[in-house]
């Protein structure tokens, strides 16, 4: 681990090693006319400064919930945050009041959303929604904030910005409306950035130069990224470390290389296996058996175990997996992880 | 809009669900199939949904009796009292309620209690008749212009335009001026003439955000015929907010003609109607005021319960307010 | 932008022909003698009525007349009422105090619905919403008349705190209680249109970013979620308009006020068509220019449209 210091952009220098941004074991239900749903059932991972963290899960998995949480947006009634810390370089961002979490947003953490037609105002033009972030939270005017939202829109590469500032959201194709979330998230240059899907909506080829702006951006401010997806192939691409969650738990966590390589978690190894491959044509495609749970009513013992092909009864149905320690950089919440890793990743499939 | 290809829960192991779904579930119901074998099946879920859904809301429940016992009291009012409302006595000129006459009685002595009871029956009736005709003219028009678009669209909506520019209490007090003679008929005919606009707009706009989906596509690409899509496939589905709105609606009629019978231009002074009684009240609302508060509440209690029950109805037929 | 009005204005014009012929329809052509509707309760002398039929033209066919009648309202020449005075100045007479009710109820209306409907929106589910609601729900279901005839009883008679009619010059202090009356009832629909707006926009996608952009709550209400949530309110507006003109006729009654109402009213008692029929055709007209006006509101307030 090198000493060295990062800049992160704002004069304030972060030891290289340490987390931005630490959650530990947060927990969020959701009280439904159904039942009580635990949507997130002590997660906890941490954000580097210049690194990209991805979190990997399908829909339910309680990744982009997790996300709110941090960011305090959560939808409450009916979430509610019922445990757990998010630690933002020390401080504990669940103990704030709303309105001292209020300047922490969109200065110090910021985040992008999937949808951008529907997350950006449609009534006001984009320069106006870029301003907004100097004029409330610096007090620039409302000529100097045009200004610099025209500077953003220019390094997130959107041609013509000058001419369209003026313009209105649904007057953008969708990789440019992306790119102004990105622009509006990065204004006041914050420390962490998260991604919520924010290539799920759109074509393949407008996914990479999103993906790449992002990384360009990241590499010239130093922040930490957080990039929420379900897509294995974006992640591959952009992510120095990856969290997998499945049915609000953290599953398996390793950097990049080493999902690929070596997954540790039956589920982590099922949905690598489920990709389509060019070169196995004609076999039947591979795919995990089942649906996710219903959070109201989880399995008992491990979450995953009626879809999993390692499972024994004795501990799987009885006992829940905590994180085991698979080395000093991997974990993975499975009984029998040992059998996973290093087998062969396609028998069970 | 109802989409009738919303997804169908799949073969869950012991309630295996999508989780995100949870809240959108038909209250647990695992319906998994057509409930009948021909093409109006999916619909009819989304109605037997709501009716699910509507036999637990108390207000549906309270609003449906309320008016059950109103048309009750509209079709037979002798059931409930002996007294004739016409029969009129200036000696109890505005008595207050008493043991023989429990409403008390008006200027002209006659029994309130029997008016209140007898009254129903005209304001209810022109409730249900003017929203079947606007439902029926402006319904079947709307469909018509939502479903051929184009030309015929156009012309439809400006000729409903032109109705619409005129406001219903202002046109209904203009055309019943001018008939020499006035009855239940000629109050229904003016109210549905201009409260037909109305509806065609509702239906229009459900019709086109019907007529572009799938399932659409899919009858005709199936070789279905217009007149099949139109009845079998679209109307079911864009029926919903129409009949809302007609439930509300027959409730704000009732009102609009109770306040025509006030101005002196809605039903005639011979039969015996709440909005009349009120009107007639008036002169006495400081001496006697129980002979304006009993045709009063009857009517908005009417009103209050057709108003109550579209809401419900609405209520339970839109998804999103789950 | 410009396109957009310019379409506007032009289905405004059939409209408003289809609309002066629909009433021209209802007024000429149907049974009863229009002649007879001029002498009102009184006998009519035949050669009076001869006499009259010719200088109105009512022996011409009925295309004719309605040109008649055209030409009547773009001169802005209405003819006389039976006591001989031009319609136009009772209209001008009329006109005015009429607005000053409106304008009343359009204010009542528009501050305290929408302030009201905002707080039952941001509070949905609430004690406070369900009263709300109910109380809504009330108020529609009273007809208008009766809500006059309590509340000036009430507040102009039991509590002598507003008087209870209104004096010839109708003074704004006059007319605050009938304004009140008269948007009752909008102010209920007003009420519960930002209610919904609110509550709905409030799970929008461009409220949740706001929040995260670290806008303070008050701004993301003010400044995101009201812009977006009135645009259904504005549009009822207009159609409110119409309904604020029928309500007018009912409010003047009771309360006395000199407006544009009242005169349709009494010369509906006098069957006096003339007048009728002209003030319900300049009535219109407004109506057909307030949902103009509302509808190039709609496109400022919502830029979607505009670039339609």
């Amino acid at each position: 681990m090198s000493a060295d210091v990062l800049d992160s952009g704002e004069g304030r220098p972060v030891p290289a090693g340490d987390a931005l941004l630490q959650v530990r074991d947060l927990q969020v239900e959701f009280r439904t006319r159904d039942g009580v749903a635990k949507a997130v059932n002590g997660v906890s991972l941490d954000v580097h400064a210049g690194r990209t963290l991805a979190v990997l899960g399908e829909s339910g998995s309680g990744k982009s919930v997790t996300a709110q949480a941090v960011m305090g947006i959560l939808d409450s009634p009916p979430g509610f945050v019922t445990g757990g810390q998010v630690l933002f370089e020390g401080t504990d961002l669940l103990q704030l009041s709303s309105r001292q979490m209020q300047r922490f947003r969109g200065e110090r953490i910021a985040m992008v959303f999937q949808d951008a037609l529907s997350a950006l105002n449609p009534v006001y033009s984009v320069g106006f929604q870029i301003a907004e972030m100097f004029r409330v939270h610096l007090g620039t005017s409302r000529r100097e904030g045009m200004a610099k939202a025209l500077e953003l829109m220019e390094r997130v590469r959107i041609p013509a910005a000058k001419e369209r500032l003026k313009n209105y959201p649904h007057q953008f194709s969708g990789g440019m409306r992306q790119r102004i979330m990105i622009a509006i998230a990065l204004a006041l240059d914050p420390q962490v950035l998260i991604a919520d899907e924010p290539t799920t909506a759109l074509d393949v080829t407008v996914q990479a130069q999103i993906m790449a702006l992002l990384a360009d951006l990241q590499r010239e401010s130093g922040m930490g990224l957080i990039l929420i997806t379900h897509d294995l192939g974006v992640v591959a691409d952009v992510a120095d470390d990856i969290v997998v969650m499945y049915a609000g738990k953290v599953v398996e966590r390793a950097p990049v290389h080493d999902i690929y390589a070596d997954p540790a978690h039956p589920y982590t190894e099922g949905l690598l296996a489920s990709i389509p491959r060019v070169d196995r044509k004609g076999q039947d495609l591979a795919a995990i058996k089942g649906l996710p749970p219903n959070l109201t009513r989880l399995p008992s013992g491990c979450p995953f175990h009626p879809r999993c092909p390692y499972r024994r009864d004795d501990p799987c149905t009885t006992e829940e997996p905590p994180l085991y320690e698979v080395s000093s950089e991997r974990g993975s919440a499975c009984h029998f992880w040992d059998e996973v890793v290093g087998g062969d990743h396609r028998a069970k499939w | 809009m109802p989409d009738p290809s919303s997804p169908l829960p799949g073969p869950g192991q012991g309630g295996a669900d999508k989780p995100v779904h949870i809240a959108a579930m038909a209250h647990g119901e695992t319906a998994t199939g057509p409930s009948g074998a021909d093409t109006v099946g999916k619909p009819r879920s989304l109605w037997s949904d709501a009716w699910h859904d509507l036999r637990r809301r108390p207000v549906f429940l309270l609003a449906s009796a309320l008016i059950a016992f109103l048309v009750v009291v509209a079709i037979a009012p002798g059931l409930f009292t002996g007294s004739d409302p016409t029969f009129c006595d200036l000696s109890r000129s505005n008595q207050t309620p008493s043991a023989s006459a429990p409403f008390g009685y008006n200027k002209q002595g006659c029994d309130i209690y029997a008016r209140v009871l007898y009254g129903a029956r005209p304001s209810i009736a022109v409730g249900i008749l003017v929203s079947l005709g606007a439902v029926l003219v402006g319904g079947t028009i709307g469909a018509l212009a939502g479903f051929y678009g184009g030309v015929v669209d156009s012309v439809l909506s400006r000729f409903a335009d032109v109705f619409f520019a005129i406001p219903l209490l202002l046109g209904g007090i203009v055309f019943l001026s001018v008939f020499p003679d006035r009855n239940l008929w000629t109050v229904v005919a003016a109210l549905v003439v201009l409260g037909w606009p109305q509806l065609t707009r509702i239906m229009r706009g459900a019709v086109i955000s019907v007529r572009d989906a799938d399932f659409v596509t899919a009858a005709r690409a199936l070789g279905a015929s217009n007149r099949r899509i139109l009845l079998r496939h679209i109307l079911p589905n864009a029926l919903a907010p129409v009949i809302v709105i007609a439930t509300i609606n027959l409730g704000i009629y009732i009102v609009v003609e109770a306040t025509l019978s006030f101005l002196g231009i809605g039903l005639p002074p011979t039969t015996v109607s709440w909005g009349g009684d009120i009107s007639s009240a008036q002169s006495s609302l400081r001496t006697a005021p129980h002979v304006l508060m009993f045709p009063a509440a009857a009517l908005s209690l009417t009103v209050l319960s057709f108003i109550m029950l579209g809401d419900a109805v609405r209520d339970a037929l839109d998804p999103r307010l789950r | 932008m410009g396109r957009y009005v310019l379409r506007r204005l032009l289905q405004m014009i059939p409209v408003f022909i289809g609309a002066t012929l629909l009433i021209f329809l209802m007024v000429r052509a149907l049974p009863g003698d229009p002649v007879a509707g001029l002498f009102g309760e009184r006998a009519a002398d035949p050669a009076v009525v001869a006499q009259l039929r010719e200088e109105y033209g009512l022996d011409e066919p009925l295309w004719k007349q309605y040109l008649l009648y055209m030409q009547g309202i773009l001169t802005l020449d209405f003819g006389q009422t039976f006591s001989g005075r031009e319609v136009t100045d009772v209209l001008a007479q009329a006109f005015p105090v009429t607005v000053r009710l409106a304008l009343v109820a359009f204010a009542f209306e528009i501050v305290i619905g929408i302030a009201v409907g905002l707080v039952a929106g941001l509070r949905r589910g609430t004690v406070f919403d369900g009263t709300v609601l109910a109380a809504t729900l009330v108020v529609i279901s009273i007809p208008i008349f009766v809500i006059g005839f309590v509340m000036q009883f009430i507040v102009g008679i039991k509590l002598g705190i507003l008087s209870p009619t209104v004096s010839a010059q109708a003074p704004w202090k006059d007319l605050l209680l009938p304004g009140v009356v008269l948007g009752s009832l909008s102010v209920a629909y007003v009420m519960r249109l930002t209610r919904t707006a609110v509550a709905e926009n409030l799970r929008a996608d461009y409220v949740r970013t706001a929040t995260a952009k670290g806008l303070p709550r008050q701004r993301v209400v003010t400044v995101h979620l009201l812009r977006n949530s009135l645009i259904p309110v504005v549009t009822f507006l207009g159609y409110d308009l119409g309904a604020l003109m029928g309500g007018a006729i009912v409010t003047e009654r009771i309360f006395n006020v000199p407006g544009v109402g009242f005169t349709i009213v009494r010369a509906i008692g006098l069957r006096e068509s003339v007048t009728v029929v002209s003030f319900v055709t300049i009535l219109v007209i407004v109506y057909l220019l307030a949902n103009l006006i509302v509808d190039l509101l709609y496109a400022v307030l919502d830029p979607r449209i505009r670039y339609a």
